[in-house]
């Protein structure tokens, strides 16, 4: 081989190695990403994958425990009209009203003039077991404030991020829900006096 | 006296069963009542006074009544 021709393949290869030696590795980085992107995502558990039949059996469980802690009336009030009702009364004597809906704002409101009062943002994210989310089925998050509005009023409602009415929750749809309450209660008043 | 938690995906699970009046299964009992609580789990028992249903938070085991048939443990409040 020429030395001048020796020379050229030289000056070729070092260009080569300037020109394109950058993106040659950064393409070899990339493929080392997605091979170790797709290794990962083969050792995730297959469990872990979204299972809609897996959240429909743990909703019926779910219900399952809600009806055995509030009772048939109650857990008749939650298949009909979507959402639980808590009565309070405060220091003066007046009466109000919790609404819980799943996964939304706890509604208060006075139970006489039906005013919405105010909005409580409170959740129940399980932080301990993540392998399924945080986000606890309907009926448990539904559940678990009733009982804690019922054990311990005070504090949730002090946890709790208050706002006023109509942050989250339509205020339209609050007073739908209290006139179909009260519409429920009437027509399974009788049923109740007559078992 | 059944001690159950809930569970994402899972609805509740059951994580102890026994007789109060049994001092083994007792102990079982607190053992686990106080590994959830540990895990920062708040836990209610359901109760009744004739058709009127309500709960109570307890803090101990000894807060239990003796003939509650379950605990339920879940996560702890956060505001939203």
């Amino acid at each position: 081989m020429s030395a001048p021709l020796l020379v050229l393949l030289v000056v070729l290869g070092s260009l080569a190695v300037a020109g394109f030696g950058p993106t040659a590795a950064e393409r070899a980085r990339l493929a080392l990403d997605s091979r170790r992107r797709a290794r990962a995502v083969a050792r995730t558990p297959r469990e872990l994958a979204y299972d809609p039949g897996r959240e429909r059996r743990a909703e019926r469980k779910a219900l399952e425990l809600l009806r055995s802690a509030v009772g048939e009336e109650e857990f008749a009030m939650y298949g009909s009209l979507g959402f639980l009702r808590v009565r309070g009364r405060a220091r003066d004597g007046r009466e109000y009203g919790y609404l819980i809906y799943p996964h939304r704002p706890i509604v208060a409101y006075d139970a006489e003039t039906g005013e919405l009062l105010s909005e409580y943002c409170v959740g129940f994210p399980d932080r301990a077991e993540t392998a399924f989310g945080s986000r606890l089925p309907d009926a448990d998050d539904v559940l678990a404030k009733w009982m804690s509005l019922h054990g311990d009023e005070r504090g949730l409602i002090a946890g709790a991020n208050m706002h006023l009415p109509g942050r989250q929750v339509d205020p339209g749809q609050v007073r739908r829900d209290l006139r179909r309450l009260r519409e429920w209660e009437g027509r399974s008043r009788p049923l109740r006096i007559a078992a | 006296m059944k001690l159950v938690r809930m569970r994402p995906g899972h609805g509740d699970v059951l994580l102890a069963e026994g007789d109060v009046e049994a001092a083994e299964d007792e102990e079982r009992l607190v053992e686990e009542f106080r590994r959830q609580l540990d895990k920062g789990m708040w836990a209610a028992v359901p109760t009744s006074t004739g058709p009127r249903r309500e709960a109570l938070m307890v803090r101990d085991f000894g807060e239990v009544p003796r003939d509650a048939e379950r605990v339920i443990f879940f996560p702890p409040a956060a505001g939203g």
